[in-house]
């Protein structure tokens, strides 16, 4: 007899559970399914140190059937590879942390599994090994978190050719979701200013997101986890993979900015001996060291992990997609929540081509543009509350607002990834960021209202009064004009004293 | 003219003095907004009030007006002291090549009222005036003041195309006038009947055509003939609110020019067409259209027609809200107005 309770892949638990990774429905999914692929593009083309230059096309083949190919150009995976990163749900099995765009690590795979789900047909990944072409076709077998490969094609790589293209079929609604994808696009060029991507969509428009720069960002570094950002879960882990060193030795190996001096100074302080086997530890005895390591005074972490955009990166990017009058970009230095270590980047641009009214936020985390829940996103709670009125001389007017998130760990509410939770750490950074913004708008901002305008006036003052002056003297029947140096003067005093100007 | 002159002066020097003070000069204008415009029983005309209007070198906004109003007055002692005159529109266009530049005519009328109101001088005096003339017919013998025309003496009968009045014919002399009475008449085409129909002899009338509303220096003419000779003024328009208006501003001046009018006539006398002349003549007529009611319901509420006269013609296009032009005479032949319409009305 079969029994009641069966044990259920990763697979199968995100079939079962698409919603939690945004496959909610079809519009979301075809939103969800282009970003999925188009961000394990950009994650190819940065690793392999390579400007991506990303092609996707959507075409509509029936009724709510989509067919999805996205190709870049990085160097792929090797062909030998291919199943097991498209086609098995993977979770990381290391415990280095860096910035990721995706949080689950299966982005790609999810997209597959879509894909199969609601066309029943297997999805195509073509790459390349520099001699030779593999074009594999794929399918998961959900149940048992598994790649099928159903054919595969080899071709000669003529051309030198390399990266890789992944095609798919899906169930979607691109007409409700154009709105969220084009923007997508438009604020991924934000957030990877050094990404170039093609959008073809289902009407044969063609549309291009240009690279602002040229530069590609530096890779964040893999880290080890900073002892206030594990749990009880993870340090029994770690300790498991000890097994048989000292204390010591656990903690300085297992953990970022932790010495031994650190370490020993530390043991010492929560009651433990350096020199105890980890093994020896009882389950109390993890949790008080947790305890312990919460409170103690670590040197903050590392943020060689994070990929922050960049003040001139983000400001240019801004200035190509937006065409604000000017843009005031402010980058943070690296802060910690709950040991995650991570960077605020802000920027505020006036006058933007495309925002209606006074302002429009525009978010992202993790360089990937968040688009959905944007109310109860801790920058929006920052946001209501920010008195502009205080830290500029003008009303906000067409004024794009900037919040890029990066951390090791971002404090997402929901599974969707778009919406980031309200965290006191991040709150005030973000605050601090935008003050500076406008700090730096402020004084554009002066420059203009008074600088162009006391110009303007003064010479106006020039060109006019030595006219009054010498009408009057003919009028009064006066042989010379009076003197005007000393009215003249006393304007240009006025700038000073805001006096006799109105 | 001495005394406009001196009034020029005196600004200009008040100007000089606020600048080398190292003061920004500024100027107090009687205020023109209709609030300050209120209408005086006694003498039966629009005028200003006592409100001011401070227009000050030291608000950068004002600094363009100021040297417009500076320069409409250096122009005028300039056309004053030689003898010349310019339109309003030359004024306009003259102000470029001066570097004083104004954004349309209607700027440049304005600095004129202005600077009218500023010195308590009419326009005409400062030797500039509007485009339309209105034309003149009848026996009356005038001389020029004009230099080069001091002997120029001629009789307002000379053409049969009428003599159009300028600021000469205004301010001219009269020497001799065989005529008794003024009509003042809105149409072309009544005034040139009138003329064939012999009407000013008939009368011994002046003819003045008005061509719509009486432009001032046809007003300031038959001002001048209404003191200097004594002749009765009475006015010959369409019968429709808007020859009512023609008529007012003869008889008590118009709003625009409160402050400066020295051509009001307030024993002027409309005598048609009258809205009541339409029933009783029997003559063609058309209905009211909108705009005509909108303006009689301007016309009820202004001042100038509080007269039981006036709120008895008012009264009779409100009911009626017939209209007929002085053209509509004609249906009983063409020496119609000239034997039975204007003797009775005369008389």
């Amino acid at each position: 007899m079969q029994p009641a309770f069966g044990e259920i892949s990763v697979s199968d638990f995100f079939y079962r559970h698409r919603e939690l990774a945004g496959f909610s429905n079809p519009s979301r999914a075809t939103y969800m399914i282009i970003r999925e692929a188009v961000e394990n593009s950009l994650d190819a083309c940065e690793e392999a140190g390579v400007l991506p230059s990303v092609k996707v096309l959507l075409n509509s083949v029936e009724r709510g059937v989509y067919y999805l190919r996205v190709e870049d150009n990085g160097f792929g995976v090797p062909p030998s590879e291919v199943p097991f990163a498209f086609g098995k749900f993977l979770y990381g099995s290391k415990f280095g942390v860096k910035q990721r765009r995706g949080i689950f690590g299966l982005g790609i795979s999810m997209a597959l599994l879509y894909s199969q789900v609601t066309s029943g047909k297997p999805a195509s990944v073509t790459v390349s090994n520099g001699r030779e072409i593999f074009e594999i076709k794929l399918r998961i077998d959900i149940e048992r978190n598994m790649p099928v490969v159903e054919g595969r094609k080899r071709l000669m790589n003529k051309d030198g050719w390399h990266g890789s293209i992944v095609e798919l079929y899906f169930k979607g609604d691109y007409p409700r979701a154009e709105e969220k994808i084009l923007n997508y696009f438009r604020l991924t060029s934000i957030a990877s200013p050094h990404a170039e991507v093609t959008f073809t969509d289902p009407s044969g428009n063609v549309h291009v997101f240009k690279r602002s720069v040229e530069r590609i960002p530096s890779l964040p570094i893999e880290v080890l986890p900073h002892p206030h950002g594990v749990d009880a879960e993870m340090l029994r882990r770690l300790l498991k993979r000890n097994e048989g060193k000292s204390l010591l030795s656990f903690m300085v190996k297992s953990f970022q900015k932790v010495g031994y001096a650190t370490a020993k100074k530390f043991l010492e302080s929560a009651g433990f001996s350096p020199h105890q086997p980890t093994s020896t530890l009882t389950n109390d005895d993890v949790l008080e060291l947790l305890e312990a390591m919460k409170s103690y005074d670590f040197p903050s972490p590392d943020a060689r992990c994070l990929s922050p955009i960049g003040e001139d990166a983000l400001r240019e990017a801004i200035i190509n997609v937006f065409e604000p009058e000017f843009v005031a970009a402010c980058q943070r230095p690296p802060a910690v929540y709950l040991g995650h270590p991570f960077i605020v980047e802000a920027a505020v641009a006036y006058g933007c081509k495309g925002v209606e009214g006074e302002l429009a936020l525009f978010r992202f985390a993790n360089r990937i543009p968040l688009l959905y829940d944007m109310h109860s996103d801790v920058s929006m709670s920052v946001l209501k509350r920010f008195n502009w009125g205080s830290y500029l001389p003008v009303r906000p007017q067409a004024m794009g607002v900037f919040t890029h998130i990066c951390s090791t760990r971002i404090p997402f509410k929901t599974a969707g990834k778009e919406c980031v939770a309200d965290t006191p750490e991040i709150e005030r950074e973000i605050e601090l960021a935008l003050k500076e913004c406008c700090r730096r708008l402020k004084t554009y901002l002066t420059g203009k209202v008074s600088g162009d305008e006391w110009g303007r006036k003064f010479n106006a003052y020039r060109k006019y009064l030595p006219k009054i002056a010498k009408f009057a003297a003919e009028l009064a029947g006066r042989k010379e004009a009076p003197n005007i140096a000393l009215v003249l003067e006393q304007i240009s005093g006025g700038k000073k004293s805001e006096r006799g100007l109105a | 003219m001495k005394e406009v002159l001196l009034k020029l002066s005196s600004l200009g020097e008040d100007i000089c003095a606020q600048l080398e003070r190292g003061e920004l000069p500024f100027i107090d204008i009687p205020s023109r907004t209709t609030s300050n415009i209120v209408y005086d029983e006694k003498e039966g005309r629009f005028i200003l009030g006592g409100a001011k209007t401070r227009r000050n070198v030291s608000n950068v906004k004002h600094l363009r007006s100021f040297t417009q109003t500076v320069w409409v007055a250096w122009m005028a002692k300039r056309l004053i002291e030689e003898r010349r005159s310019a339109t309003l529109r030359d004024l306009y266009y003259m102000a470029e090549a001066y570097g004083v530049k104004f954004k349309n005519q209607q700027e440049s009328d304005s600095i004129v009222t202005d600077l009218e109101v500023l010195l308590g001088v009419p326009r005409e005096q400062l030797r500039i005036f509007p485009e339309e003339r209105a034309t003149i017919y009848g026996d009356l013998t005038i001389r020029y003041n004009l230099p080069g025309y001091e002997n120029t003496k001629f009789n307002l009968t000379a053409s049969p195309d009428g003599i159009a009045i300028g600021p000469a014919l205004a301010e001219a002399e009269f020497q001799d006038c065989g005529a008794e009475r003024v009509i003042m008449v809105e149409s072309g085409g009544m005034f040139t009947r009138l003329i064939e129909e012999k009407g000013h002899e008939k009368f011994r009338a002046l003819l003045i055509h008005t061509a719509g509303q009486a432009p001032r220096l046809a007003r300031r003419l038959a001002y001048r003939l209404r003191e200097e000779l004594g002749l009765p003024i009475y006015v010959f328009t369409d019968g429709d609110p808007w020859g009512a208006h023609i008529a007012m501003v003869v008889i008590s001046g118009s709003a625009n020019a409160a402050h400066v009018d020295n051509a009001v006539i307030p024993d002027a006398r409309w005598i048609g067409v009258l809205p009541t002349d339409i029933d009783e003549y029997k003559l063609p007529y058309e209905k009211f259209n909108e705009k005509d009611w909108k303006r009689l319901n301007d016309l009820m509420a202004d001042p100038r027609y509080q007269s039981p006269f006036w709120r008895g013609q008012l009264k009779k296009f409100e009911e009626e809200g017939k209209k007929s032009e002085q053209q509509a005479l004609s249906i009983y032949g063409l020496n119609y107005v000239t034997e039975k319409y204007l003797p009775e009305k005369l008389a």
